[in-house]
């Protein structure tokens, strides 16, 4: 489970880094941008306080 | 510019170490103060600051230049200054104080305090209400408002800081926790910010950028491209916008966790993240609203959206949010040590309702250059008081000064000290316009040579066990 969240938090920071650089180098337009960073901030803000909670627990024991 | 911190809120949270110096046993390690610093220095100001450089009219050679010298010695204050001196005494600011001037100028502190934390509060919830309004196509206020511009806007206002209020009167711990999984994302959505809206800008070189930035000036300053902060402005702006945390001796409180003092170069990660790639990618994001829009009002929801869309308005919703909540429950503590026996729950309610209420007045948003520096010229010389006691009183012996009581509770030389600088910096100020950011420097070295002068008569160093 924990491997999972990993998994989904960093691709959630990517998805919110990358549309930028792509767009930079013109290679994605704007709207794209827009609803990929969106997507990319669903899954970090979803799955990041699980990931917390779950370090947090770990750190605990 | 950073309002509180995680490491300060932990120990006042759980109540612990305020009144004795933390142990070795519950030293931190590193990382924990580079995460820190990079988050708390993202918060939803720096989507205001920015933006205000360019309608300053500074040029973008001083900002980059004047920005990476100002938080250089930004982060050497944090360092030589104030680390050495946590990581000796380990002591909070407000009880290292106490042994100084007493426990009642502490309270004269607390309310100072409490009253600039609360409009510091309010500015981030107008940033936060601009981002909530967007949905439901609110009229935003212009940088010419004073007063709030619609009966909607001050319905968002109230409903944001109501909701902030109530989470910080509750207790913040969860927010305090969010914010931190919050920050890294935050951070790339800033950078995103800055990248899309330099692509936006179109320009191939440093001599376009630069003409394109004149362009800008010259069209948020309606024809007139007059620059009011040159190189050392901002220079003075970036060392000193955080003068109360550094110099002032504030972030006492958080290294006093850290196992070293070189772990104050951990500063660097807010200062560079927070008040350099931030500050320059909001002030590209205004730069390319006045190219796409021809329109300069500095409103963050707005802009941020344009260049990120609904993830943009999310990041200055959580910026604005998780800044302002322990703003206000800080602030709140601040005002329940005046008094003790009113509820917590109570006076930080009523906090969040005073900061609520000067969030409806977006002035204070957008004179926050003016409202930073003049936040660091009243609380920074405080921090005067404790270097000079700490090297020339104490001889830096951490023993001498847990052993010590003050002299009274209430400390004339300390008090005198610390009003004579700061009466003298607001007339300047307020009276004859000079800029505030000018000011933490002199009246720090200020407050802490008539602190020498005054306290030599005066003995602090009682041992509490005879």
């Amino acid at each position: 489970m924990t491997l999972v969240l990993t998994i989904v938090a960093r691709l959630g920071l990517a998805l919110t880094i990358l549309p930028p650089i792509l767009f930079l180098f013109d290679t994605l337009p704007l709207d794209s941008v827009k609803w990929v960073m969106l997507l990319g901030t669903l899954l970090w803000l979803g799955a990041s306080p699980f990931l917390q909670k779950k370090h947090e627990a770990s750190a605990a024991e | 510019m950073t309002e509180t911190n995680p490491a300060s809120q932990e120990a006042s949270s759980s109540s612990e170490f305020e009144r004795e110096p933390v142990p070795k046993s519950e030293l931190k390690g590193a990382n924990k103060f580079w995460g820190m610093y990079a988050g708390e220095h993202c918060a939803g100001t720096e989507f205001m600051i920015g933006p205000l450089f360019l309608l300053n009219g500074v040029s973008l050679q001083n900002i980059f230049l004047g920005l990476l010298l100002g938080n250089l010695l930004a982060v050497l204050s944090w360092r030589y200054l104030c680390a050495p001196i946590a990581t000796q005494a380990r002591l909070t600011l407000y009880y290292h104080l106490e042994k100084i001037a007493g426990k009642h100028l502490v309270i004269l502190y607390n309310l100072a305090n409490g009253i600039l934390f609360c409009f510091l509060a309010g500015a981030m919830i107008t940033v936060s209400a601009t981002a909530v309004g967007i949905p439901f196509n609110i009229p935003m206020p212009t940088i010419d408002s004073i007063y709030p511009n619609s009966i909607a806007f001050v319905v968002i206002v109230l409903a944001v800081g109501s909701v902030i209020a109530v989470v910080a009167a509750r207790g913040y711990d969860t927010v305090a926790k969010f914010a931190n999984v919050a920050a890294p994302w935050m951070i790339l959505v800033f950078a995103a910010c800055g990248i899309v809206a330099f692509n936006q800008l179109e320009v191939s070189d440093w001599a376009a950028l630069k003409s394109l930035w004149s362009e800008s000036i010259v069209f948020a300053q309606a024809g007139q491209g007059d620059s009011t902060m040159g190189f050392w402005s901002v220079v003075f702006f970036g060392w000193f916008c955080n003068a109360a945390m550094h110099v002032g001796m504030s972030d006492l409180s958080v290294f006093r966790f850290a196992k070293k003092p070189s772990y104050g170069w951990a500063s660097a990660a807010g200062m560079y993240v927070g008040h350099y790639m931030a500050w320059i990618a909001a002030a590209f994001m205004l730069a390319a609203q006045i190219k796409l829009l021809k329109d300069a009002n500095p409103v963050p929801g707005p802009m941020a959206y344009s260049v990120t869309g609904i993830a943009g308005i999310i990041c200055v919703i959580v910026a604005g949010w998780t800044t302002a909540n322990p703003t206000i429950y800080r602030a709140g503590l601040a005002f329940q040590a005046i008094v003790p026996k009113a509820s917590r729950f109570k006076v930080t309610l009523f906090t969040g309702l005073v900061a609520t209420i000067a969030g409806t007045f977006p002035a204070f948003a957008w004179k926050l250059l003016t409202f930073v520096g003049t936040y660091g010229t009243i609380l920074a010389p405080i921090g005067a008081i404790i270097f000079f006691d700490w090297h020339y009183r104490r001889n830096g012996d951490p023993e001498q000064l847990r052993n010590a009581q003050p002299a009274s509770s209430f400390s004339i030389p300390v008090l005198v000290s610390w009003v004579i600088p700061v009466g003298i910096a607001l007339y300047l100020i307020y009276g004859k316009g000079i800029a505030a950011h000018f000011f933490p420097l002199p009246c720090w070295l200020g407050c802490g040579l008539l602190y020498l002068i005054l306290s030599k008569k005066e003995t602090t160093v009682a041992p509490q066990n005879t």
